[in-house]
């Protein structure tokens, strides 16, 4: 039997001698490898994209948001009627079991100035909890403490973005900043969260007290009324549970009849975006599966030219089996040679694939993420093609007669 | 015991409704060390017998011992494994592979019994010395002449020890003088290396190298004559 080396070099010859034929052969493997790559990146790039913005939102989160009024027969939509108080709230947290921890939120725009500098951005109220809930962790500093909280204390956390922007390379804590022309103290850095899934940037927020924000900076037609609630549950597989039992609740304490609609709405934010990341893979799978079908075809290319060879090199083939190339040595000779094709091919679209992700992750918005996984299946999936469509050629040359091989003209 | 023995060889090609008979009862032994040319104009079956000698062609009926062996028992990948072992050709045409040059095409038979390639470059240089192509081992066949290429495939028929050169008029395409330079090669063989060379050719003059002299017609044996050194 002939061994494996040099069967290779015997292919990677044959291929050499034709090297326009075997570049346009490899063209059609070229450009399905890099199709798939290009698609599967794109697709686990949109993927990880959200994965991330689930992971920087916080774990297992619910939101309760007050309910739809009903003004003249048109539904004014959820958030529209302030139907959540702070002890709905409290009520959540002391009552739903499935629930670890709960933060009213209260939050308006406004101006932030420190020095000669200034920065308008999202100024959110809400309980010490708020940072735990979203799973979000100091860089310096301190969290407030309930004591603040409780009598709406001028203290403020700073997210990353305006630290930058007010205070440039500066420490910001211990030092006062205004809003609304109201001294705050900063006691505190939130740690850099990115952006979110609509694209907004996290870290541009400030957070102070529920009760500072609500009393201080923007006001409430009455006291304890929450804009929405954040919700954490113990844990993945209790976030049902949880909705449930806020809803019972909340039903019980708003008086709500068995025939009458909920006046607020409880929303599973990780589960909307795990259904929205769930579309977004089979959608690369649709497109991997679409662009490997140009894969198949240049498998044909491949199994196509083979044939050819097979029947220009029918002398070769009659004297190598005079010489004493046994069955197998003859198919092993042309498979390989269809896998020398196709791999090479492979590679060289890999390269291309991982080249055109970076053009397309530089040149456009989407986020592109080539995986370890899809240059395997890339790589794989060519070397298969190289054994399946190069099997049939290899088959007929091995069955060819010797005497009738050697005749051939 | 010979190194072949027929018995009662026949071989019958179908034609769809016509059957050829192109061996009709061969029998006949050659010895270790023979120097044998097969002479008979086209037709006679001379190059079906060479097909069945060299283990490309199965006999329809009859039985075919080389070396012992029953050869109408084995499958084509045991006759590929004598071919390999047991038989050294040389073509009319060269048969050598284009693009490849000499001491690869020496290589060729080294390729399927899985020497080193160590193994088969010192194999194959020892091969090319010994048919004076020393210094040309990296030409390609279209590089050298034809006597050079003739000399190549005998190389090739070398290289593997093999008992039996099979010679399918190897001077066809040859002028007179690399005719007779060849012809002195394989005499050279057959003394030294104690080679059995069967040699087919319709040339008298290329016969007369030859020990043993077959005549064939219409796929007999009509005169099988030994010549007195």
């Amino acid at each position: 039997m002939i061994n494996i080396e040099s069967a290779v070099k015997i292919s990677f010859r044959a291929l050499r001698v034709n090297k326009m034929r075997s570049a346009l052969t490899m063209l059609g493997i070229i450009i399905g490898v890099m199709a798939v790559i290009a698609m599967l990146a794109v697709g686990s790039g949109a993927r990880k994209a959200i994965g991330d913005s689930i992971a920087a939102m916080g774990s297992n989160l619910l939101i309760i948001l007050p309910g739809a009024t009903t003004a003249g027969g048109a539904h004014m939509g959820s958030g529209s009627a302030p139907t959540l108080t702070l002890m709905d709230t409290e009520a959540v947290q002391k009552e739903c079991p499935a629930v670890l921890d709960v933060a009213p939120m209260h939050s308006g725009v406004a101006q932030a100035v420190f020095g000669h500098q200034n920065w308008t951005t999202q100024i959110t109220g809400s309980t010490p909890d708020l940072l735990m809930v979203r799973d979000w962790k100091m860089q310096e500093g301190r969290n407030f403490t309930d004591q603040e909280a409780k009598t709406a204390a001028k203290v403020a956390l700073l997210g990353q973005t305006v630290v930058g922007n007010l205070f440039g390379d500066m420490d910001p804590v211990g030092q006062m900043i205004r809003i609304k022309d109201m001294p705050f103290l900063v006691i505190g850095v939130l740690e850099s969260k990115g952006q979110s899934m609509m694209g907004q940037d996290q870290d541009d927020a400030i957070i102070v007290p529920f009760h500072t924000a609500q009393k201080k900076l923007f006001g409430v037609p009455f006291p304890g009324l929450v804009r929405f609630t954040m919700v954490k549950a113990k844990s993945a597989e209790l976030l049902d549970q949880a909705e449930n039992q806020i809803t019972k609740l909340l039903r019980q304490r708003h008086h709500i009849g068995p025939k009458q609609d909920d006046d607020f709405t409880v929303r599973n934010l990780t589960q909307i975006m795990e259904t929205f990341q769930k579309a977004v893979s089979i959608m690369t799978i649709l497109l991997g599966a679409i662009a490997s079908i140009s894969l198949l075809v240049g498998g044909i290319g491949i199994m196509n030219i083979m044939l050819v060879s097979v029947t220009e090199r029918t002398r070769e083939i009659g004297i190598r089996m005079a010489v004493g190339a046994k069955i197998m040595d003859i198919r092993l000779q042309f498979i390989i040679e269809a896998m020398a094709l196709s791999i090479t091919g492979g590679a060289v679209g890999i390269i291309i694939g991982i080249v055109i992700s970076e053009l397309i992750a530089r040149f456009s918005a989407l986020p592109v993420l080539v995986s370890i996984w899809s240059i395997l299946l890339g790589f794989g999936f060519s070397a298969l093609v190289g054994i399946f469509f190069g099997f049939y050629p290899a088959y007929k040359a091995s069955l060819l007669n010797p005497i009738d091989a050697l005749r051939y003209e | 015991m010979s190194l072949i023995k027929f018995e009662d060889l026949v071989k019958i090609y179908s034609l769809g409704e016509v059957s050829l008979k192109a061996l009709d009862g061969i029998s006949l032994e050659i010895d270790n060390g023979e120097f044998l040319a097969i002479m008979g104009p086209s037709g006679s079956g001379k190059s079906t017998f060479m097909n069945i000698v060299g283990c490309l062609d199965k006999p329809t009926s009859g039985s075919y011992y080389l070396d012992s062996i029953d050869v109408g028992t084995l499958n084509p990948d045991q006759l590929a494994e004598i071919r390999n072992k047991k038989i050294g050709f040389v073509f009319q045409g060269f048969n050598l592979l284009s693009r490849t040059s000499a001491i690869e095409n020496v290589e060729l038979p080294m390729l399927y019994n899985g020497l080193s390639a160590k193994q088969r470059r010192d194999r194959a240089l020892e091969a090319l010395k010994s048919v004076g192509l020393e210094g040309r081992e990296h030409h390609h066949p279209n590089q050298l002449s034809g006597g050079q290429q003739q000399r190549v495939a005998i190389a090739r028929a070398l290289v593997n020890n093999a008992p039996i050169i099979l010679a399918d008029e190897p001077t066809g395409n040859l002028d007179t003088r690399t005719s007779v330079e060849i012809m002195e090669l394989f005499v050279k063989l057959n003394r030294e290396a104690q080679i059995t060379v069967v040699l087919i050719t319709h040339e008298p003059d290329i016969a007369k190298f030859a020990r043993r002299v077959i005549h064939f017609r219409d796929g007999r044996i009509i005169s099988d004559e030994v010549k007195s050194q």
